[in-house]
Formats: structure tokens, C-alpha cells, sequence
């Protein structure tokens, strides 16, 4: 289906030419590659075949917009590729991730990329969302107070991954947890939980909607807290796609154990902003003049406009809200400014915790 | 009942699902890729699935299922026709078919022999499905209880089966199942990212070897390096001789023979890993085993042909338990199956216990569309059997150069690189060498495809066993010796033990002459090489980051000690043991046309010309000149050919919005697609 809905396209796009108009900026007959440092199978993906139609509706001269996939080193591979890339006509994008951001923010030795050097045009955002098996659950109270002898286990992606947060949440809470590390992907985290071995989980919000749910309809899962919503001054709130369940924030002012006011919370909201609200940026390379950038800003802007957006994307991505432009810049900027109290607050976790040396 | 509450509107609704113009209009059209992939010798599950892979993304999940199970279910239908017409196995499931299907073919009986494959494959075929719907049904309670470390024990069961592949020397099998794992722990760690024999400066290496390139590699491109030597037709002549009902009256006539066959095809395809190469072997062994007047098999027996051909059209059924159930790869092919089925649609489809638990429905369609395109792979065999023999009286050289562009294009498919050209030349030498030495190349592959689960689950066993016992011994020795374990420990001593004693019966790639003892010590010591290297290089990870290291480390120990037994052996046994098992030795009778190196030059040429002035150009220049000087054609007909193959690719690159690989020259100019 696919396949013929491109052959149209190139046919549709063959035709276009002969109407070339030379305006400011104007993509008629071209095509816009937006490469996305992860497989086809990930959550990213979903993320650029979502926007890319819309994208090429937008854009002057609806030019095709294709995703490609680069994946490789937990995306820093395609990541380092386009940092080598620089402006010619416009038709380069690239789509980051909060498994970008971790290594960057963490100084990864393999990060040859950097992100102040890019032209953020528009960001999204997603949450997510821990839960309990029924026995644990019971004794979860909107507090863990009760839950401080208790043993968990946890299938763990790796420790500088979006695993983190999770982590350094459970560890605030007094929570003991056991990590098994080095999961494929947090559907196995998943698959771990519904077969026992693994008696906590997290899942982003889209994993949680498709995968988890139906287990808490059945009885075989609890929600327990999610990461939380940034409000417009940077507080956080519940998270809108899941209005009925606490934020780890409420969660830790009632525990008794735990603080958020103290260091610990800190370095946690930071990382938490770095990997979830401003989780997905799409940028232009280095050196892109500022007439194609404000083209590409009016266009997500013009996606964003339509009348029937929070539903379609509710429906895909969740209910998040999506930067344009000015915004995007903003959500870039939160994402990678971690102050270096909260960045060695991680470091020395890391290393204690998990002995793992970023040195 | 969980039968009549779940499965039963689950095996309907499977139906409805399949039943709609445009999914049986994808089953066809996957049958008939299957078929055409199946008629070349060489090309395979592997190389089919790798070729469509692109395409499914995004795909309707259902529609992607037809195209895909179609193509499976039927290579091992129309690789019969290389098998009996010219002798040469269409895929490795057709081996044995070879040894009663090609003396038929000489005796003018070719129509006989392939309506008695297509009458056995058909029937093979439906109760490999009939199978598995059985299987779902009483399995899937079991299933959903899998954890660790049962996974964890599946995996070992198929990885045992190297014994009954390693052929006549057990410790060569042992050290290609072990080389393969080796280089599937190439690239980051799992665990901690260290970085197993790579390092940053070639980042390709980092993400590890595809899969797609592996088994194309190992499988496809020694068989096309092999037939091109010998500068044939796949077949002689494409009379089929009359008989056709005769070959179905032989397989009624034998029905019994076909029916135990087609459970030892479902048995074999279950266990993991194990796949095609030895299931027509084993079919054939029970076959002349089991029949009393043994004198005329080797010379055009019937019998010879009906036994394997029922057996590897039902082990595609076998082989999707383990995929499906537990998403551990029944074979190569499957395990590309598995990567595809995460493309379709919006990625819904998830092989293992979830799928069993969500989508009972597409698992049930999975067994409907098997047993649809065998009818229909069948029905296509017989009607266009006429053509399809006129097709194998095509000289080989003037094919060659098209499976292999498109091998090379599906290579590139999967990391968008050069390198994945340089890696699939690689992989081809190791094959070729491995094919000549008589080294197990489906036991590399074996190694290859079941280490990431072996790994894996240990590793997550392992650390949850620790959990476990600090728990409490109790709960620890629940844990990892739970009832299901246990049995599946039996079951695997047990097979190996009757693995190796059948081995000696087994030729998994047909028979070996013995020869001089230099050529194939320098082949050991090449790998001992490299076990070294893996060995040293597992070492270097620092202790921090040990669980990256166990595996390799466990893994290379083992292949040297294999390695050490075999310098000795070498050493003390005379150049006419199996040891020393070398394809070049018989070659004297002049079966080659043409000698290893030049035609190696060939492709490396390709490679090369690649690297400088990127796939296209290159390709032009390479088909040009290997239609004019080496299959010596004239001017107009290297032109066209050329021009198709170029028109081809260009085609497909367009279809798929993919470029080609880029050299030298480009990264100086710019030049237009699909120069780029």
C-alpha cells in the first residue's frame, strides 16, 4: 500500500515540476529526507510517520517527505552523522531523542555532536507511567511508607539510558529494587513483568496505552505514578493522558523517606525534562538560514493549527503538547541544561549504585 | 474451556481475516517470488525474505503475512526442479531429492519425479500447518509460563542440534557453531556497550553483523561462486517427459511413507535454529531404512524423492512454533521473519508469549495462509512446470550476475553502507572456504542466530536466579529448575546423544573427498586466528564491564580447546581422513570450468569499482564486462542485458526511496540519482 501510495506520489511530484515557481523558498519537486537515528520499529519512527505527511502538506510545493532510518550506538552514530551535515537546499532533517540527549548530557566519549550547533524547529513531548503487580499494590497507598521491606525486581535497559529515571525515583522513594540489567528494549521490561520475573515496570505513554492497560484491566497490573507534565512555568503537573494517577512528585512529598527539595529531586526533575517533556526534536543542520528555518516553523506551526490535531495525535503520540519554533528552541534548552550539581549528582550515583564510570 | 472460548473464535476469525481479495492477492504474489527464488540454486528462504523486507514497512500486518508466508511456504516446492532436472540442490532443503530425483530426471522420467515432490510437498505442507494449529491449541497454556530460564533452555536445545549437523568430524561442527557466536557477539556489548572486537574508529562494526548479510553470505553467494565455476545451465534439456500422473500415483501408493515423513519434517522444523539443511537428510535416511528392497536408491528410486520432499515443506510449520510461541528463530529464515513482522503495520504484531495472548487471531491466519500457499505454490509448480524447466536451461553465467546484484542490493538494504558490501564479500570467502573444507556452514549460522538469545536470557536468568537465592533457596531452586526446565534438559542430552550417533549418516552438503593435509590446516589455523583474537579481545573488557565478556570468553575457550583437539588430530591422522576433507581435491575431472580466484576477482571487482565511483556506475561497468568477456556474449546482447539489470536495480531503489552506495567520486561531486 505503501509502495503504491509513493508511486502516486512520484507521479503527483512528477507533474509538480513542470509548475516550478521560483519563490523565497519552495520545495516543489523535491524531497525532504528527515533521518531518525533509531530502526523502524521504535517509538521515534512512529514519531516522523506521523508528522511526514502532514509535513509535506504543509511545506510550499508539498515536496515528498521521506523518513530514513540510521540506526546504531543507541543513536549516536546517526546523531555524529548529522552533525557533518550542512545546509545546501534545505531538504536535510533530522529527528533526536531523549536517548540523544543522555549521552550528551552524561559526556558519552562517543558524542561527536552538538546540539547548540542545530536549528531546533519543532519538539514533542510524551510521559510515563510506573506500575505494580496486585500484591505490591496493596500495599501502595499514594505513599511507599509501607513498602520500604519489600523487594522488587526490575528489567533494566542499561544504566545512562531513560532507565535512569525510573531508577533514581525508585532509589528516592526507599524503594529496594533489583535491577537486571541489560534488556532488550522496555517491551521485554514488559514481557518480564507479565511473566513474573520482573515485579515493577515503567512504560512510556504510548507503550503504556498499547501494552500495559489491558493488563490493569484485567487485574494484573496497577498503575502507580507517572513522571509527571511540565506546566508553562516549568512546574510539574499530572500528566494529562493520565489525569487519575499521582505524579512522582505527590508521591514523594508523601513519602516520608523522600525529599523535593533536596539535591536528589533536582538532578531528577532535570533528567526527567532532558528524557520526556522535550523527549523528540526535529532539527535543521548548521548554517541553515533563517528564512528556511522560519518555512519549516510555519509549517509545524500550520500542522499544529489544524482543527483536528489533538485528536490525530492524541490517538498516535498521546496527549502532549508540541513545540514550534521559538517554543522548540526553548524545549531544546531545557532539554540539554542539566546544572553540573544535578550532571555530578548523576555521575557519582551512577558510579555507586551501578558502577558505572563516565570518567 | 480455554478451546472453545478462545481458539475455536480464533481460528475463524484467522480465516476472516485471510479471506479478502487483496491478502490472497499477496499470498500469490509471495508465492510466486517463492517460487522463482526457489528454482535458483543458491537462493533461499533468506535471501527471499531479506529481498522484501524493505517493502513491509508500514505494511497492513495482514497483507505483509501473506507476502511473507507465501514466499516461505513454497521455496522448498520449487527448488525440486534444480534438484531433479540438473542435479544441483534448488535450496539446502532439496539435497537428498537430488540423489532419486536427478537419476530419474537422466532416465526421462523428470515429470514423474516432480509430480511425486509436488504431490509429497503439497501434503507435506498441510499437515506442517495442521500442526501447528494442533500445537497452538495445547501448547499455548504451557507457553505462557515461559520465563528465563526455560527460554534460556529452548535456545540451548537448538543449539545442541550442531551435533547432528557437524557431520562426519563433531569437533568442526562444535567450532562453527562456536565461530558463528563468536561473530554474532561483534559490536557492543549488550549489557554495558563495551565494544567486542570493534572500535569507534569503524563504526559499522560497533552495531554488529546483520543477519540479512550473514546468511547470505554464508549460504547464498558460495553456491552462486560454485554453479558459476562450472559455467553451465541449471539444467540440460527441459523436456519433462510424460508422467505426471504417474508421480502422483507413486506418492499414493507410498502415502505412509510420505505421512511419517512429513512428522519427522514437522519435528526437525521445530526445534530452533535447526532449519532446512538436514531435514531432507534425515527424511531420506528414515526412507531407505525403512524400506526392504534397498537396491535401487542412488539410481532413480521413487521413494528417494517422496520421503524428503514431504519432509521440508512440513518443517516450515514445525519451524514457526518456536518463532511464533516464543520468538526464538526456528531457522535463518525465520529469524528475518521475526525482524519483518516488527515492521508491519504500526509495529502491533510481536512474536513470543504475547503474541499468543493478543493476536491468536494473526496466529491462526499465519496457519490458514500456510496451507493456502502450498495449495497454491502446488498448483503454479504444475501448471508452469513447462516454463519454469525452460528457465533452468538458461546458461548460469548469464544469471549469476542478477542474483547477485540483487543479493548485493538486499545486503545494502540493511545498514545503508559500503561497508555492508565489504562485509558481504567477507562472509561469502569464510562461506566458500568453509563450503570447500567441509565445515558446517548451517551450524555457523545455527551459532549465529541463537547467541543473541543464548546471552541474553542467561544473562537475565543468571542475574534473577541471584535474586532468587538470596530470596531463599527455595524460592532460587523454583526459579531456575521448574518442571518445564527439567524436561527440557532430558530432552536435550537426548538428542544429543542420538545427534551424534546419526551424524555419520548425514551429509549435510553432499560428499567430500579427502586430500592433501596443507590447505586444510591453514583453514584451522585461519580460525584458530580468529578465535584468538576474540579470546584476547573479550579479555581486554575491563571487570567492570565483565558480564560483556563472559559470553565471548566462555564461547572462544571452548572453540580453541576444539581447535587444539584438531592440530593434534591433524598431526597424527593420515591425508586421507575425513579431517582433510577438501572440494578442491576432486576436482581434477575438469567439473570446474573455471578456478576460485578469477571468479572471486569478479565480484571483488565489483566491490572495488563500489568503493570508487559508487554501486551504479560500478555495476555498469561490472555487467558489461562480465557479459562481453567472461560469458562471452556480443555487443547488443551485453548492452541489453546490462541495461536491464541497471533498470532493475534503479527501479527497485526508486520503489523503496532508497540510494545506493556511495564512493569515492561521489564524495567529490555531486551527481545526479541514481548516481548519488
Amino acid at each position: 500500500m505503501k509502495t503504491l501510495t509513493r508511486i502516486v506520489a512520484g507521479a503527483a511530484v512528477a507533474l509538480s515540476l513542470t509548475a516550478t515557481a521560483h519563490a523565497d523558498v519552495d520545495f516543489s519537486g523535491k524531497t525532504i529526507e528527515w533521518t531518525i537515528p533509531f530502526s523502524e520499529t521504535g517509538g521515534s519512527a512512529k514519531w516522523a510517520n506521523f508528522f511526514a505527511p502532514l509535513l509535506s502538506e504543509n511545506l510550499p510545493g508539498n515536496p515528498t517527505v521521506v523518513v530514513k532510518f540510521m540506526p546504531g550506538a543507541g543513536s549516536t552514530k546517526g546523531a555524529n552523522w548529522f552533525q557533518e551535515q550542512q545546509h545546501t537546499d534545505g531538504t536535510v532533517m533530522f529527528g533526536s531523542s531523549g536517548s540523544t540527549q543522555f549521552p550528551y548530557l552524561l559526556g558519552d566519549p562517543r558524542v561527536r555532536y552538538e546540539y547548540s550547533d542545530w536549528n531546533p524547529v519543532m519538539a514533542s513531548g510524551t510521559g510515563g507511567v510506573a506500575y505494580l503487580n496486585p500484591e505490591a499494590a496493596k500495599k501502595f497507598n499514594g505513599t511507599t511508607n509501607n513498602m520500604q521491606g519489600m523487594t522488587f525486581i526490575y528489567g533494566n535497559q542499561g544504566a545512562t539510558r531513560l532507565d535512569l529515571i525510573p531508577a533514581l525515583a525508585w532509589k528516592m522513594l526507599g524503594l529496594n529494587v533489583e535491577h537486571v540489567m541489560g534488556i532488550k528494549g522496555r517491551g521485554d521490561g514488559r514481557k518480564m513483568f507479565e511473566s513474573g520475573e520482573a515485579t515493577i515496570d515503567y512504560q512510556t505513554s504510548s507503550s503504556f496505552l498499547k501494552g500495559v492497560q489491558p493488563l490493569v484491566d484485567e487485574g494484573k497490573a496497577v498503575p502507580m505514578m507517572t513522571w509527571g507534565a511540565l506546566d508553562v512555568n516549568g512546574q510539574i503537573v499530572r500528566d494529562p493522558t493520565f489525569p487519575d494517577v499521582p505524579t512522582f512528585k505527590e508521591v514523594c512529598e508523601a513519602t516520608f523517606s523522600c525529599s523535593t527539595t533536596g539535591p536528589e529531586f533536582k538532578a531528577w526533575k532535570a533528567f526527567f525534562i532532558a528524557g520526556f517533556p522535550s523527549q523528540k526534536i526535529s532539527f535543521l543542520p548548521a548554517g541553515t538560514p533563517q528564512d528556511v528555518i522560519d518555512t519549516y516553523t510555519k509549517a509545524f506551526a500550520a500542522i499544529r493549527a489544524r482543527s483536528d490535531f489533538a485528536e490525530i495525535s492524541a490517538k498516535h503520540l498521546g496527549k502532549y503538547p508540541m513545540y514550534v519554533g521559538d517554543e522548540a528552541k526553548s524545549a531544546l534548552n531545557e532539554a540539554i541544561t542539566v546544572d553540573a550539581s544535578a550532571k555530578s549528582f548523576v555521575t557519582g550515583w551512577l558510579q555507586s549504585e551501578f558502577g558505572v564510570s563516565l570518567n | 474451556m480455554d478451546l472453545f472460548n478462545i481458539a475455536l473464535p480464533a481460528f475463524v476469525d484467522g480465516w476472516q481475516l485471510i479471506i479478502q481479495p487483496l491478502v490472497i492477492g499477496y499470498l500469490i504474489l509471495g508465492v510466486m517470488l517463492g517460487l522463482a527464488i526457489g528454482i535458483f540454486p543458491g537462493l533461499g528462504g533468506i535471501a527471499g525474505l531479506s529481498l522484501v523486507l524493505p517493502f513491509m514497512f508500514g505494511l497492513d500486518p495482514i497483507l505483509g503475512l501473506a507476502l511473507m508466508v507465501g514466499m516461505v511456504a513454497v521455496v522448498p516446492t520449487s527448488d525440486t526442479f534444480a534438484s531433479v532436472l540438473m542435479g544441483i540442490p534448488g535450496s539446502s532443503a532439496s539435497q537428498a531429492t537430488v540423489l532419486d530425483g536427478f537419476p530419474m530426471a537422466k532416465k526421462g522420467m523428470a515429470a514423474r519425479a516432480l509430480s511425486a515432490a509436488f504431490a509429497s510437498s503439497l501434503f507435506g505442507g498441510i499437515v506442517g500447518a495442521s500442526f501447528l494449529t494442533f500445537f497452538i491449541l495445547i501448547a499455548r497454556p504451557v507457553v505462557l509460563e515461559f520465563k528465563s530460564p526455560e527460554l534460556l533452555m529452548v535456545s540451548a536445545f537448538g543449539l545442541s542440534m550442531v551435533g547432528i549437523l557437524a557431520g562426519r568430524v563433531a569437533l568442526k561442527g562444535i567450532m562453527a557453531a562456536s565461530v558463528g557466536m563468536l561473530v554474532a557477539s561483534i559490536g557492543e556489548g549488550p549489557f554495558n556497550g563495551e565494544l567486542r572486537m570493534s572500535s569507534y574508529d569503524v563504526p559499522y562494526f560497533t552495531d554488529g553483523l546483520k543477519l540479512v548479510i550473514v546468511g547470505l553470505g554464508i549460504f547464498a553467494i558460495p553456491e552462486i561462486v560454485a554453479l558459476l565455476r562450472k559455467d553451465k545451465a541449471i539444467a540440460e534439456q527441459a523436456s519433462l517427459g510424460a508422467g505426471w500422473l504417474d508421480g502422483v500415483k507413486d506418492w499414493w501408493q507410498h502415502k505412509w511413507l510420505s505421512a511419517r515423513c512429513a512428522l519427522i519434517g514437522v519435528v526437525v522444523g521445530v526445534i530452533p535454529g535447526l532449519g532446512g539443511s538436514v531435514v531432507d537428510w534425515i527424511a531420506y535416511g528414515h526412507t531407505v531404512q525403512t524400506t526392504k528392497d534397498k537396491a535401487g536408491f542412488g539410481k532413480g528410486d521413487v521413494r528417494g524423492v517422496i520421503g524428503p520432499e514431504s519432509s521440508n515443506n512440513a518443517k516450515e510449520g514445525g519451524g514457526l512454533v518456536p518463532t511464533l510461541l516464543f520468538g526464538i528463530p526456528g531457522s535463518g529464515s525465520m529469524a528475518i521473519f521475526i525482524g519483518a513482522l516488527a515492521l508491519l503495520g504500526s509495529g502491533e504484531l510481536e512474536v513470543g508469549q504475547v503474541m499468543l495472548k493478543d493476536n491468536l487471531d494473526y496466529t491462526y491466519a499465519i496457519v490458514w495462509l500456510l496451507a493456502l500457499a502450498n495449495v497454491f505454490g502446488t498448483i503454479l509448480c504444475i501448471a508452469l512446470s513447462g516454463q519454469i524447466a525452460k528457465l533452468t536451461t538458461i546458461r548460469f553465467t548469464l544469471i549469476a550476475p542478477f542474483i547477485f546484484m540483487i543479493i548485493s542490493f538486499a545486503a545494502f538494504q540493511s545498514g545503508q553502507d559500503l561497508m555492508d558490501l565489504a562485509v558481504l564479500f567477507g562472509i561469502g570467502f569464510l562461506g566458500i572456504l568453509m563450503r570447500r573444507f567441509d565445515w558446517s556452514r548451517p551450524a555457523f549460522l545455527i551459532g549465529f542466530v541463537l547467541a543473541n538469545p543464548v546471552e541474553n536470557y542467561a544473562n537475565n536468568a543468571n542475574q534473577i536466579a541471584g535474586i532468587r537465592f538470596r530470596q531463599g533457596t527455595e524460592a532460587g531452586f523454583d526459579y531456575i529448575a521448574s518442571p518445564i526446565v527439567l524436561t527440557l534438559i532430558v530432552i536435550t542430552v537426548i538428542s544429543v546423544i542420538v545427534g551424534l550417533r546419526q551424524a555419520r549418516n548425514i551429509r549435510a552438503e553432499g560428499e567430500v573427498a579427502s586430500g592433501t593435509k596443507r590447505a586444510p590446516l591453514i583453514f584451522l589455523l585461519c580460525i584458530i586466528g580468529f578465535v584468538l583474537f576474540a579470546l584476547f579481545d573479550a579479555a581486554t573488557i575491563p571487570s567492570y564491564a565483565l558480564v560483556d565478556a563472559v559470553f565471548p570468553l566462555f564461547v572462544a575457550i571452548v572453540s580453541l580447546i576444539c581447535g587444539l583437539v584438531l592440530l593434534v588430530q591433524m598431526r597424527l591422522k593420515p591425508e586421507t581422513d575425513p579431517l582433510f576433507a577438501d572440494r578442491e581435491q576432486h576436482d581434477s575431472e575438469g567439473e570446474n570450468k573455471f578456478g576460485l580466484w578469477p571468479t572471486l576477482a569478479w565480484f571483488a571487482g565489483l566491490l572495488v569499482l563500489t568503493s570508487l565511483m559508487g554501486f551504479i556506475l560500478a555495476l555498469g561497468i561490472f555487467l558489461i564486462s562480465f557479459f562481453a568477456i567472461r560469458a562471452g556474449q556480443s555487443a547488443l546482447r551485453t548492452l541489453v542485458l546490462s541495461a536491464a539489470g541497471i533498470g532493475f536495480m534503479c527501479f527497485m531503489a526508486w520503489l523503496l526511496n532508497r540510494d545506493f552506495p556511495p564512493g569515492l567520486l561521489q564524495s567529490a561531486y555531486s551527481l545526479p540519482w541514481p548516481l548519488t
